[in-house]
C-alpha cells in the first residue's frame, strides 16, 4: 500500500475541508472496502480523513421514520430492536451481506459507497473505465458473468461499463423509499435513496451522485405497513459470505390476501440498487397470487439485456421476484 | 465464485503486502524476551509530551505534512502499549511483524478468510482491514490475551481441543476469537444460526461440523465468554 498522511478532524466542517483541500484525499470510516482497494491499488489516496471522530452513531425515532447515523456500524443496525421491528427487511438484507466481523466494521455510509466488485474493476493489469475513465471495459467481452442486465452502457468503448452495485443494505433502503442526509462545501441538502446511485452514462468513475467533499450524515426511513411480509431473498454461488447474482428486497402489504401496496427492489442486476416501480404498481390490488407475482416479474424484466456469460440472469431474476414475493406474502 | 476469481490478485500481491514492514525481532530472541525489549525501547523513544504534542499535530484538520510515523497508544491484552506506526499499516501487521504477536494469522490479508479476527472493544473484526493508526485508544484483545492466565485456557480453547475443531490449525486462532464473538452476540442457538454468523472463517481443512460441536458446548455450558 502506498503510503498516506492521515488526519482525524472532530467536526463536520474540519472533515469536509480535509477532503476539499486535497483532491486526491477520501474519508474513511469501516475501511472495510477502502483498505482492501488500497492494499491492491485500485486506488492511492495522499490522503486519508478518518471521520470516526464524528457522532453520526445513533438511531433514533425521528418524525415518522426513523433516522440512522452515517457511522452507524451495520451488525448495530441489523440488530436493533425498533430496526428489526420495524424495519426487518433493512435487518434481512443487512445480515444477507458480508459476514459478521465485517458488519462490526462497516457503516451505514461506507456500505453505500463500497465500490464494484467487478474482477476487470480490481485487476489493476485490465482495462476498466471505472477506475481508469478511457481505457476500455474489460467486462464487456470478458468474463461477465456477474454483471448487469440493466442500465449498461456498452455503445461507446472509452465510457463503456456494466460492473454492478454489490449492497444489500442499500437494496432494501431503496425499496424502503430512504432518504440520504448529507452534507458538504455548500451545506446540507437531501437525496432521495433512488437518486443517490446513479446508471453509468458516460461517465462510469462516478458511482453516486455525490459532489466531491460531501458527506453522508444520516440515513432517514420512513414508517410503513409493510413489516409483517418483508423478505430478502439472495442468490449466490454459495449459501453465505458472497455477493449476489441476483438479489429481491419484497415487501407487502397485504389485507386479506389483496395487496394494498408493494415494495420491490433488486441488487446484482444495475449500476446501481434497481428499484421495480412499474411491477410494484402491477401488484397494487390484485389478489397476493403466484399469477399476480409472475405477471409483475414479467414486468420488472422488461428492458434486460444479457451478456455472453450472464444470460441465466435473464432467467434467474424473474424466478428470484415470485420466490421473494411468495415467501413475502406467507403469513407473519 | 467471487472468491475464487480474486484469488490471481490475491497471489500476486501476497509478497508485497508482506514487505511492507519486515520483523524487527533478532530471530533467536523469544516473543516474551522481545515484548520487554520493544516496550522499554518504545517508553525510551517517546516521552509524554512528545507523544502529546506530536498527537495534536497529527488530529487536527491539517494533519502531518508528510505520511510520518504517527503515535498511538493501544490496550493489546489488557496492557497499554505507546506505539509509533505509519498510517499504511494494518493492525494485522503491527501485531505480527512490530509485535512479534504472530498468534493472529495472515490468511488472504483482504478481509476473505477470518484467519486475522480479533476483538477491539469486545467486538469481532478482522485485523487486516483495520489500520492500526485508527486504534489509538482501543482496547485490543489477540488469541494470546483470551485466556484468562497462563494457567488456564479459555472455555472456547478447551472445546475446540476436546472436539478437534482443527486439523492443520492455520484459521484455529480466528475461528476462536470469532467463535466467542458469535457467543457474546447472542448468534449460536441454532446449528444454522452457527453456520451462518461464523461464514467470515474459512477452514480450508473443513473441521467445520467440529468447530460447531465446541461452539454449541460452549453455548450450552453456559460459560461466562
Amino acid at each position: 500500500m502506498i503510503n498516506f498522511r492521515y488526519v482525524r478532524p472532530t467536526t463536520r466542517q474540519a472533515c469536509v475541508t480535509a477532503l476539499v483541500s486535497d483532491p486526491t484525499a477520501q474519508f474513511i470510516a469501516g475501511g472495510t472496502n477502502l483498505i482492501d482497494l488500497m492494499k491492491r491499488g485500485v486506488t492511492a489516496p495522499e490522503k486519508v480523513v478518518d471521520i470516526n471522530a464524528l457522532t453520526l452513531r445513533s438511531i433514533d425515532k425521528q418524525g415518522s421514520g426513523i433516522r440512522i447515523g452515517a457511522l452507524a456500524l451495520n451488525s448495530a443496525v441489523a440488530d436493533h430492536p425498533m430496526i428489526r421491528q420495524q424495519q426487518p427487511l433493512l435487518t434481512q438484507a443487512l445480515n444477507a451481506g458480508a459476514s459478521a466481523q465485517i458488519r462490526n466494521m462497516a457503516t451505514m455510509g461506507g456500505n453505500m459507497l463500497q465500490r464494484t466488485r467487478c474482477h476487470y474493476f480490481y485487476d489493476t493489469a485490465l482495462p476498466c473505465n471505472k477506475r481508469e475513465p478511457g481505457s476500455g471495459c474489460g467486462a464487456l467481452e470478458g468474463f461477465n458473468r456477474i454483471h448487469a442486465i440493466f442500465g449498461t452502457s456498452d455503445r461507446d468503448p472509452k465510457t463503456a461499463c456494466i460492473a454492478v452495485h454489490p449492497s444489500d443494505m442499500c437494496v432494501a433502503l431503496v425499496a424502503l423509499d430512504a432518504t440520504v442526509l448529507v452534507t458538504g462545501p455548500n451545506g446540507e441538502r437531501r437525496i432521495p435513496f433512488v437518486d443517490f446511485h446513479r446508471l453509468p452514462g458516460n461517465t462510469p468513475e462516478r458511482d453516486t451522485n455525490l459532489e466531491r467533499g460531501e458527506l453522508i450524515l444520516a440515513i432517514d426511513v420512513p414508517d410503513n405497513a409493510f413489516a409483517r411480509h418483508t423478505h430478502y431473498l439472495k442468490v449466490r454461488d454459495r449459501n453465505s459470505y458472497a455477493f449476489a447474482l441476483v438479489s429481491v428486497a419484497a415487501a407487502l402489504d397485504l389485507s386479506n390476501s389483496t395487496i394494498r401496496d408493494a415494495r420491490l427492489a433488486m441488487g446484482g442486476v444495475a449500476h446501481k440498487p434497481w428499484r421495480l416501480l412499474d411491477a410494484e404498481k402491477a401488484l397494487v390490488g390484485k389478489p397476493a397470487t403466484e399469477a399476480t407475482f409472475r405477471q409483475a416479474a414479467d414486468i420488472a424484466m422488461q428492458g434486460a439485456k444479457a451478456f455472453e456469460h450472464n444470460a441465466f440472469k435473464i432467467r434467474m431474476a424473474p424466478s428470484s421476484i415470485v420466490e421473494a414475493l411468495k415467501t413475502a406474502a406467507r403469513p407473519a | 465464485m467471487v472468491i475464487q476469481a480474486s484469488n490471481s490478485t490475491v497471489m500476486k500481491n501476497r509478497t508485497f503486502s508482506v514487505l511492507i514492514n519486515p520483523g524487527q525481532a533478532p530471530p533467536q530472541a523469544g516473543r516474551r524476551d522481545f515484548l520487554k525489549q520493544s516496550s522499554l525501547l518504545t517508553a525510551l523513544a517517546l516521552t509524554p509530551s512528545t507523544v502529546l504534542q506530536a498527537a495534536e499535530t497529527v488530529l487536527g484538520t491539517e494533519g502531518s505534512p508528510t505520511a510520518e510515523n504517527i503515535p498511538v497508544v493501544i490496550e493489546i491484552n489488557g496492557t497499554s502499549r505507546s506505539l509509533s506506526v505509519e498510517p499504511r499499516v494494518s493492525l494485522l501487521d503491527l501485531l505480527r511483524e512490530q509485535l512479534d504477536m504472530t498468534g493472529t494469522k495472515k490468511g488472504c490479508d483482504y478481509g476473505q478468510c477470518g484467519a486475522c479476527t480479533v476483538h477491539v472493544d469486545g467486538q469481532r473484526v478482522l485485523a487486516c482491514l483495520s489500520l492500526a493508526v485508527m486504534m489509538q485508544g482501543k482496547q485490543v484483545t489477540t488469541i494470546e490475551g483470551l485466556a484468562e492466565g497462563p494457567e488456564r485456557l479459555h472455555p472456547m480453547q478447551e472445546a475446540f481441543i476436546k472436539h478437534d475443531g482443527f486439523q492443520c490449525g492455520y484459521c484455529t486462532p480466528g475461528q476462536i476469537m470469532s467463535a466467542v464473538g458469535c457467543l457474546r452476540e447472542g448468534h449460536a442457538d441454532t446449528e444454522a444460526e452457527i453456520r451462518e454468523y461464523m461464514s467470515g472463517n474459512i477452514c480450508r481443512c473443513g473441521a467445520y461440523s467440529n468447530i460447531i460441536a465446541a461452539i454449541e458446548e460452549v453455548k450450552k455450558g453456559g460459560q461466562k465468554v
